[in-house]
């Protein structure tokens, strides 16, 4: 039983508002069952189980995009699939627009140099947009979202819901509005990519965050330093002159590493004491 | 006793540290694997999900400056939350040490895992190229083989990472915290400040490009700190 595409999973969202601003030329629906594009979405969440340094995505994007190819003639299956391994990189949560433009490209029965020539293309747009607006955008805001309500004295479960469920319904709906405008755009897809939300949604939540930032960082130190609030004007004349040299050498020296040196000097100096 | 019950409950721990470490980077990604969230459940594994929740917040600060940039090499948080967590939560409550020894055990483990995480992709790479040859033919088998292994690996790893890390550092924070010498004041103030350093530094990197972030970041600042004199 076939019908023309679908959407999967919720389409709700900035993400999939926004997408309707930056519609592709619809082309015709490609015939996929609703089966075929839920089993893809849900494989979707595991594109990166095989991840590593020589193909990175290329085995996870095949992975997903199996269920969607099996209509294909026995040989062009095949063919398909081998092309779809290969070398890829996105970001994961953007895999899903790679996976539903390829499919549909081979399904429409493209030229299959024109696939490859497209699909080394696609790399680094899905791999820098999502990398700005997810990494250093989303995850760093729905962080600070969380630790503003542990500030404002919020219980575990509180602030372990308050941080799953933000960040995943952004998460959720960005990888089924990848999927869904994949699927309809083909090797259309590109301008899709160029909609408000990528271009200025990673400044925006830049914006926020640094407010955010400001307004619970005192808060959130308050409720960790406890008793020893006494000392606040000194973690607080610390933390500026560190950030300052982080921020100033951050290229060569990751703060994490750092504070792990530093906590162990501080550790053997308590108990040698 | 609260060591006893956390002894005990060490392969499920080490089962949330696999699902934990799993979520980091192959399968979900809903973010089971940020301190925060991994730290607090394994508190609330010991049955005292506050004192999780205290030390994810701390690693939630530092964790900011990780942006899991494809090949980067970036701490693994999944595993590291769950050790710390199992730690802080497992020690006598009011212990001076107990924040700073919890801290530095789920820093020591986030180094180890992040090792771990290359010696995957590496495994990763040496079982996709065995079977090169039916990928190259289309094999729908052999690529979601490919893909199964890969995330049952991980799984394996984290549930490793976290029993290893478990098992020797867990008696090694007991000794610890038992003869720590700095009062519990200085010592949350020397965490509070590394925490407090690495995520002022994380901010400014992640929001500096974008117009105005400085001063907005100082606005808020001044909020926040006018909030806190208030309180």
């Amino acid at each position: 039983m076939t019908e023309p595409i679908v959407t999967p999973g919720p389409d709700s969202g900035a993400a999939a508002s926004a997408a309707e601003s930056a519609e592709c030329t619809p082309g015709v629906a490609a015939p996929l069952n609703r089966r075929a594009v839920a089993t893809a979405y849900a494989r979707l969440f595991a594109v990166q189980g095989s991840w590593n340094y020589e193909t990175m995505l290329g085995n996870g994007i095949a992975f997903c995009m199996e269920p969607l190819l099996r209509r294909l003639p026995d040989e062009h299956y095949h063919a398909a699939l081998a092309r779809q391994s290969r070398y890829f990189n996105a970001h994961p949560y953007l895999a899903g627009v790679a996976v539903g433009a390829l499919a549909r490209g081979e399904l429409d029965g493209e030229d299959p140099v024109r696939i490859e020539r497209f699909r080394t293309a696609l790399c680094g747009p899905l791999g820098s947009v999502g990398d700005q607006l997810v990494w250093a955008g989303w995850l760093p805001f729905c962080s600070l979202v969380a630790l503003g309500a542990f500030a404002l004295g919020a219980g575990p479960l509180a602030v372990v819901c308050i941080f799953l469920g933000v960040y995943n319904v952004g998460h959720v709906a960005l990888r089924a509005w990848g999927l869904r405008v994949g699927l309809r755009c083909g090797l259309r897809v590109a301008p899709s990519l160029a909609n408000p939300v990528f271009r200025e949604g990673p400044a925006a939540l830049a914006r926020i965050s640094a407010v955010l930032a400001g307004l619970i960082l005192p808060l959130a130190l308050q409720r960790i330093i406890g008793p020893g609030r006494v000392l606040a004007g000194s973690v607080a004349l610390v933390a500026v002159v560190g950030a300052v040299i982080l921020a100033r050498f951050g290229a060569r020296a990751t703060g994490w590493r750092a504070a792990l040196g530093l906590l162990a000097i501080f550790v053997f100096y308590s108990v040698v004491r | 006793m609260i060591t006893e019950s956390l002894l005990l409950s060490l392969i499920p721990m080490s089962l949330l540290g696999a699902v934990a470490g799993l979520d980091m980077v192959s399968f979900p990604q809903i973010m089971l694997s940020r301190p925060l969230v991994s730290s607090t459940i394994a508190g609330a594994f010991v049955g005292r999900p506050g004192s999780g929740l205290l030390l994810g917040a701390v690693l939630e600060l530092i964790a900011l400056e990780t942006l899991p940039f494809g090949a980067s090499r970036y701490a693994e948080w999944g595993t590291a939350g769950v050790v710390g967590g199992a730690v802080m939560a497992g020690q006598p409550a009011g212990s001076a040490g107990t924040l700073p020894v919890a801290m530095f055990v789920a820093l020591a483990t986030a180094m180890f895992s992040s090792s771990s995480m290359v010696w995957l992709r590496t495994w990763n790479a040496h079982e996709a190229r065995r079977v090169r040859a039916a990928i190259d033919a289309g094999s729908p088998g052999v690529i979601a083989g490919v893909q199964l292994r890969g995330l049952t690996t991980d799984l394996i790893r984290g549930f490793v990472v976290t029993f290893v890390a478990l098992l020797i550092l867990f008696p090694l924070s007991q000794e610890v915290v038992a003869v720590w010498g700095v009062d519990a004041v200085h010592s949350r103030a020397v965490v509070t400040a590394l925490a407090a350093t690495v995520a002022a530094g994380a901010i400014w990197t992640l929001t500096h490009r974008a117009a105005r972030a400085g001063w907005l970041f100082v606005l808020g600042l001044c909020a926040g700190t006018a909030l806190l004199l208030l309180q």
